[in-house]
């Protein structure tokens, strides 16, 4: 059978087992990471597919997790769908400006530039009111998913909660994995391999680098909604440096490029980080050694590796006349 | 703002300048001339800082604490590039920022495993600790007087040192084309531990001198380094007067920024980053 399909699908499989194999404290352990997960998966799309390596990623999923904050009623639970649809087209607008000014610039510049704007946003809701300043907002109650009569699925629920995120995460996979398939997709990737050679074959560059840049902040966007919905809370810290240099790292960790790589690392350096802490109040030095053994030993990050087993056999043989 | 304010701030708008500019040429060097991005770079300031603090209350006296600071961190220095960063000229940017990444936690771990994660002061040298008289009401700490003088002195050996030495034309030369400066002969690769070495003993000698005015506190690290990577960015990389005006922009900026707006003040380095970003894509100069 198609490998390609069969090991996302036992890979569902597996995680869908979360909620039954374990206590609740791994159902929400999981979601949080499945979260995180499409977070990566989104930064992946411009550093893995497009080559565009952003310091700044954590100001789109900030801004999907204040978004919910904001909109949400003190008393009573928000709407789910006109608190996403808030928070989609907020950090899909924010993406687009940032983009057009910030992709003027190249490598290090580039990644510099998305850091600036990144830190801006940050400083905005850090320093003034409007947001709750560095303490943030709380939203009391997870948001009720009803449409006219039928009352949805209860997010209050941790499994419900799980399985609605677990279906995002696999919805995003299989709409990038569409996207990457398509010849927009081709397109980013000769952008990354070789930029001049694209333009001089008469793409428009930019407006392609743009898209991916958009696309990319709105998903980030997506999944801070969904952090702030799980957490019921929005505060600065979710869009600081720290928190893009986090991504970065997991993304990095488990190998750009492949999808696949996005999901491990997310799932990686989350468990790392849970394993050590619970071994001893100095994790944190044992993650730096593990991260800096896993980059002197395995250039291609965890998920090349992974990718190496999926991808292979079908790419080896495209170029076979 | 009267006369008697806007010359203390300007005056501390300069000693902050010099202070980054430290630091910041270190970071431009390794950048520039070794290719590689540094996300540890504010960890040797912490170190450096630290030092001062242990090594003071070692030895009771702060001159005698920086001079066996400075040979620590050379000696840091030498062995960190030796053990690590001599296998990541050959690796992506990702795979350097991950390794740093890394690096960070592991220098800021053992900083709190080795001196705990308290805030410290160090003492001000009692010879520097005076005031001088501006006004009426206002002085000036003579002490900070004292860091800029000496920064300024270290920013002129430094551009005697690249512009008018054997060495400097090597580093500048290595910096515009390494593999050329290879294949006439040179050992690069001592060149490259020099630089590498530098640039920690820059950053931690920043600390150090720093530490009676900031004092020493765990953030430190992190905080000089995102600033640091601002500066680099607006004089461009690898060039060190670049870096020079950069800083003084910054220092110039940040403070002025505090004392005017205090509301905007945080964003204000990173709005003057983007302005200056998208005027002048490159940063404002390109090369040593």
């Amino acid at each position: 059978m198609n490998r390609q399909i069969v090991l996302p699908l036992a890979a569902v499989a597996v995680l869908a087992l979360v909620p039954w194999a374990g206590s609740p404290f791994y159902t929400e352990l999981v979601t949080k990471v499945m979260i995180l997960a499409i977070f990566t998966m989104s930064l992946d799309l411009l550093v893995g597919c497009t080559g565009l390596i952003s310091f700044g990623h954590a100001a789109f999923f900030g801004l999907g997790a204040y978004a919910y904050a904001l909109l949400a009623p003190k008393e009573e639970a928000a709407s789910l769908w006109l608190t996403l649809a808030a928070a989609i087209g907020l950090s899909a607008s924010a993406a687009a400006v940032i983009g057009a000014l910030v992709l003027r610039t190249r490598g290090i510049y580039f990644i510099m530039a998305t850091l600036a704007f990144a830190q801006m946003f940050y400083f905005v809701f850090h320093d003034t009111d409007f947001g709750g300043g560095s303490d943030g907002i709380t939203v009391n109650l997870r948001p009720q998913a009803s449409i006219g009569m039928w009352s949805g699925i209860d997010l209050g629920n941790s499994v419900q909660f799980f399985y609605a995120i677990l279906t995002l995460l696999g919805a995003t996979f299989a709409f990038l994995r569409k996207l990457l398939a398509s010849p927009l997709g081709y397109a980013l990737k000769g952008i990354k391999v070789n930029e001049h050679r694209m333009r001089s074959l008469g793409y428009p560059v930019f407006g392609y680098k743009l898209a991916s840049f958009t696309i990319a902040g709105t998903l980030a966007g997506l999944a801070g909604y969904l952090s702030g919905v799980q957490s019921g809370f929005a505060n600065p810290e979710l869009l600081s440096w720290q928190q893009s240099g986090n991504v970065l790292v997991m993304l990095i960790l488990g190998g750009s490029g492949t999808l696949y790589g996005a999901i491990g690392g997310a799932f990686a350096f989350s468990l790392l980080e849970e394993a050590y802490s619970a071994i001893s109040v100095h994790w944190q030095l044992m993650l730096g050694l593990t991260i800096i053994a896993l980059v002197l030993v395995l250039p291609g990050g965890l998920g090349g590796w992974v990718a190496r087993l999926v991808m292979a056999p079908a790419e080896e043989h495209a170029d076979d006349d | 703002m009267d006369i008697g304010t806007f010359f203390i701030q300007l005056l501390n708008s300069v000693q902050y300048g010099l202070l980054l500019f430290l630091v910041a040429s270190g970071l431009t060097l390794i950048f520039g001339i070794m290719g590689i991005i540094n996300l540890a770079h504010g960890s040797f300031y912490m170190v450096g800082a630290y030092m001062a603090f242990s090594l003071t209350s070692l030895t009771g006296n702060l001159a005698t604490a920086i001079a066996l600071g400075v040979i620590l961190s050379v000696a840091l220095g030498i062995l960190l590039e030796w053990a690590l960063f001599a296998r990541l000229y050959r690796r992506d940017h990702l795979q350097q920022v991950l390794l740093t990444y890394g690096l960070v936690l592991v220098f800021e771990e053992l900083r709190s495993i080795i001196v705990g994660n308290d805030v410290h002061g160090v003492a001000i040298p009692a010879v520097f600790s005076g005031s001088i008289q501006l006004s009426d009401t206002l002085s000036y700490p003579v002490y900070r007087l004292f860091i800029s003088a000496v920064c300024l002195a270290l920013a002129a050996g430094l551009y005697l040192l690249i512009k008018k030495t054997r060495l400097g034309m090597v580093i500048r030369a290595g910096s515009a084309n390494r593999e050329m400066v290879q294949s006439l002969g040179f050992n690069i690769k001592l060149v490259y531990r020099l630089v590498f070495a530098l640039g920690v003993a820059l950053a931690a000698f920043a600390g150090m001198i720093a530490a009676p005015v900031s004092s020493v506190y765990p953030g430190m690290g992190t905080q000089v380094l995102i600033v640091c990577f601002v500066v680099v960015v607006i004089g461009g990389i690898g060039s060190v007067s670049g870096a020079m005006v950069a800083a003084m922009l910054i220092g110039l900026t940040d403070t002025f920024g505090k004392v005017m707006f205090p509301q905007w003040a945080g964003a204000g380095i990173y709005i003057l980053m983007a302005a200056i970003l998208l005027w002048r894509p490159e940063g404002l100069f390109r090369r040593i």
